[in-house]
């Protein structure tokens, strides 16, 4: 199957490819399922989702219907979402709280700890049945930094803050904005899907190449909205000095000057005059509890970090958690929250989702235009891809030290990863 | 219709084949990209919601929406799609609006609340059709005699988003 290569990385050259076949082949998604999804951490949800013993949301992570959920000891678990017993999915709502699981169809059914707790005319079974044997199975690692809910299929995987490497300064970035150290999911889920592979939104995440020429109209609406903008300095595409950073596993990040407002904690013109007090005692909590270098840190810089292989917080105009499931080679289910700190005053929280929905999401005045170059790339290479087999990503690979967030050194970092899991050897079966 | 509303002078004369003029009217209006004319119909304090498919009874000052637009942003809306670089909705996809079951389900002195239900399909080259189902709810004024628009919220049915994928036209 994975018999030609699919990255041509040749640093001397320099030179940097990447295989389209990689975006369309079906084959390469089904040895993706098991070489990246399965053996890597993989975002579940936030602890905020699920708060109380019983609380629970069903989704789909790596393909398999999850229950994530609280048990009666309020620790956080995720079973799959299939009765031991013909398999139907035992839950079927999209959240609530529940003491017992019961699958429709048979009857049986399962405590908040994933017990099977009862199972209708139990003395027909046999003498070695026990109920003990057929509790609801459980992802095998179920680990969390910080808040994010992480699960991975492989058993003998590292451990997630392992895992995560250089990503974990960048998590610590986003829970600093909390007093308490504690953020929250936000209620209202963005769920869409987008008609194209996957990678290319990974890509298009943190690739402010495509700034100007896919968001103009973003950056009009700022411009006519009071927010300065200044002319980009000598070797910049954009109004504001960023850099793009592997972060080690295939994660990276670009790391920006903010220049677009943060609700925590940079006040622009859009956010309303109303809200600059606010704003501004916000930063003020935060110097107070940070300091001056570590305040500016989180509140003068915008970073969109890419957990590999598919989860994405973008910590800029607001908050965003997203993450994305395949569905296909040129499909994927979109997953975005709005994410803030727990002890955000009304007025702050409106501001955040007001901000959010500038920019982001299926009705933002940007996001949409993300994912048309998504499907424009998609309808380009999906019958073309063995004529023109080839998309180029060498932005920067002359330049010796510092990489912008225009450079493509990150997105480099993501596909060396993922080519690097492509070409493992699975293990031995059993 | 806005003559006689006029020379009613109250929402309490406004009959339900009037307001169903004019939502037929702003169908028309959005159905044509005739986006100024449209704005036409809105208060100077309009609001415009899509609310999130998995909450759409929320408020969005406490929940993240689809759309959640002051006036500002809904001006900024109509300039962005008026702009060639709106990359989605360029060119821009055709829809055909229907709307149906309309009912007023309050009206005091100054505003009518009203109920009607849509299908919106929408159409772009190569693609398959992606219908977009749900119920506007709109706040109207009389002003100087018309019906205005102080508000509009139009809220999907679908459980997600999903293949309908963005609301990157004014739903």
């Amino acid at each position: 199957m994975n018999d030609r290569p699919l990255v041509l990385n040749d640093p001397q050259a320099p030179s940097f490819q990447v295989n389209r076949s990689s975006m369309v082949d079906p084959g390469i998604l089904e040895l993706e399922r098991r070489r990246v999804f399965d053996v890597c951490w993989i975002y579940v949800g936030h602890e905020s989702e699920v708060r109380a013993p019983g609380d629970f949301r069903t989704r789909t992570v790596c393909g398999r219907p999850v229950i994530f959920c609280r048990d009666s000891k309020n620790a956080v678990r995720v079973f799959l979402n299939t009765c031991r017993h013909r398999g139907a999915m035992v839950c079927r709502e999209p959240e609530g709280n529940a003491k017992i699981h019961t699958c429709f169809y048979h009857g049986w059914s399962y405590d908040r700890d994933g017990r099977l707790d009862g199972v209708p005319g139990e003395k027909d079974y046999p003498a070695s049945f026990k109920k003990s044997d057929y509790g609801l199975k459980e992802a095998p690692r179920v680990e969390t930094y910080r808040g994010f809910v992480f699960l991975n299929f492989e058993p003998e995987a590292m451990p997630l803050e392992d895992y995560l490497a250089g990503a974990k300064e960048y998590i610590d970035l986003v829970i600093d904005q909390s007093p308490s150290g504690q953020m929250e999911v936000i209620q209202g889920t963005q769920e869409y899907d987008i008609r194209a592979n996957w990678k290319l939104l990974v890509e298009n995440s943190f690739d402010d190449y495509h700034l100007l020429t896919t968001h103009s109209t973003w950056l009009n609406y700022l411009k006519n909205a009071g927010v300065e903008m200044k002319r980009p300095e000598r070797g910049h595409l954009l109004p504001a000095h960023g850099v793009g950073k592997p972060l080690g596993n295939g994660h990276a990040v670009i790391d920006n000057v903010n220049f677009r407002g943060r609700p925590v904690a940079k006040w622009i013109p859009v956010y309303g005059a109303a809200a600059k007090p606010e704003i501004e005692r916000i930063r003020a909590e935060l110097v107070a509890r940070l300091g001056e270098a570590r305040a500016a840190r989180v509140a003068d810089t915008n970073r969109n970090l890419v957990v590999f292989p598919n989860l994405v917080l973008n910590d800029g105009s607001s908050m965003t958690v997203r993450t994305f499931q395949p569905l296909a080679p040129d499909r994927m289910r979109v997953s975005a929250w709005a994410l803030g700190p727990k002890e955000e005053t009304p007025t702050a929280r409106a501001v955040r989702l007001d901000s959010f929905l500038t920019f982001y999401g299926p009705g933002g005045f940007a996001t949409p235009d993300d994912i048309e170059a998504l499907e424009a790339v998609q309808s380009g290479i999906c019958a073309t891809y063995k004529e023109v087999p080839w998309s180029v990503m060498s932005r920067g690979m002359e330049k010796p030290g510092e990489q912008l967030n225009t450079d493509e050194l990150h997105l480099r970092a993501f596909w060396l990863q993922w080519d690097k899991l492509m070409r493992a050897e699975p293990r031995a079966p059993g | 219709m806005k003559k006689k509303a006029a020379a009613r002078g109250a929402t309490g004369k406004v009959t339900r084949g009037e307001v169903e003029d004019f939502l037929y009217h702003e169908a028309a209006l959005l159905d044509a990209w005739r986006l100024d004319d449209w704005l036409g119909l809105l208060t100077s304090d309009a609001r415009y919601f899509v609310p999130s498919n998995d909450r759409p009874e929320a408020d969005p000052a406490n929940t993240l929406f689809t759309i959640a637009d002051d006036i500002d942003r809904i001006r900024g809306r109509v300039t962005r799609l008026k702009d060639k670089s709106a990359h989605a909705e360029y060119p821009p996809s055709r829809t055909r609006r229907l709307i149906s079951n309309v009912r007023v389900v309050e009206r005091n002195a100054k505003e009518l609340r009203v109920e009607s239900n849509f299908a919106i399909h929408r159409f772009r080259r190569g693609e398959s059709i992606r219908e977009y189902v749900g119920h506007y709810r709109h706040l109207l004024r009389v002003e100087r005699g018309r019906l205005k628009i102080a508000r509009r919220e139009a809220v999907l049915d679908a459980m997600e988003l999903g293949s309908m994928g963005v609301v990157s036209f004014i739903l």
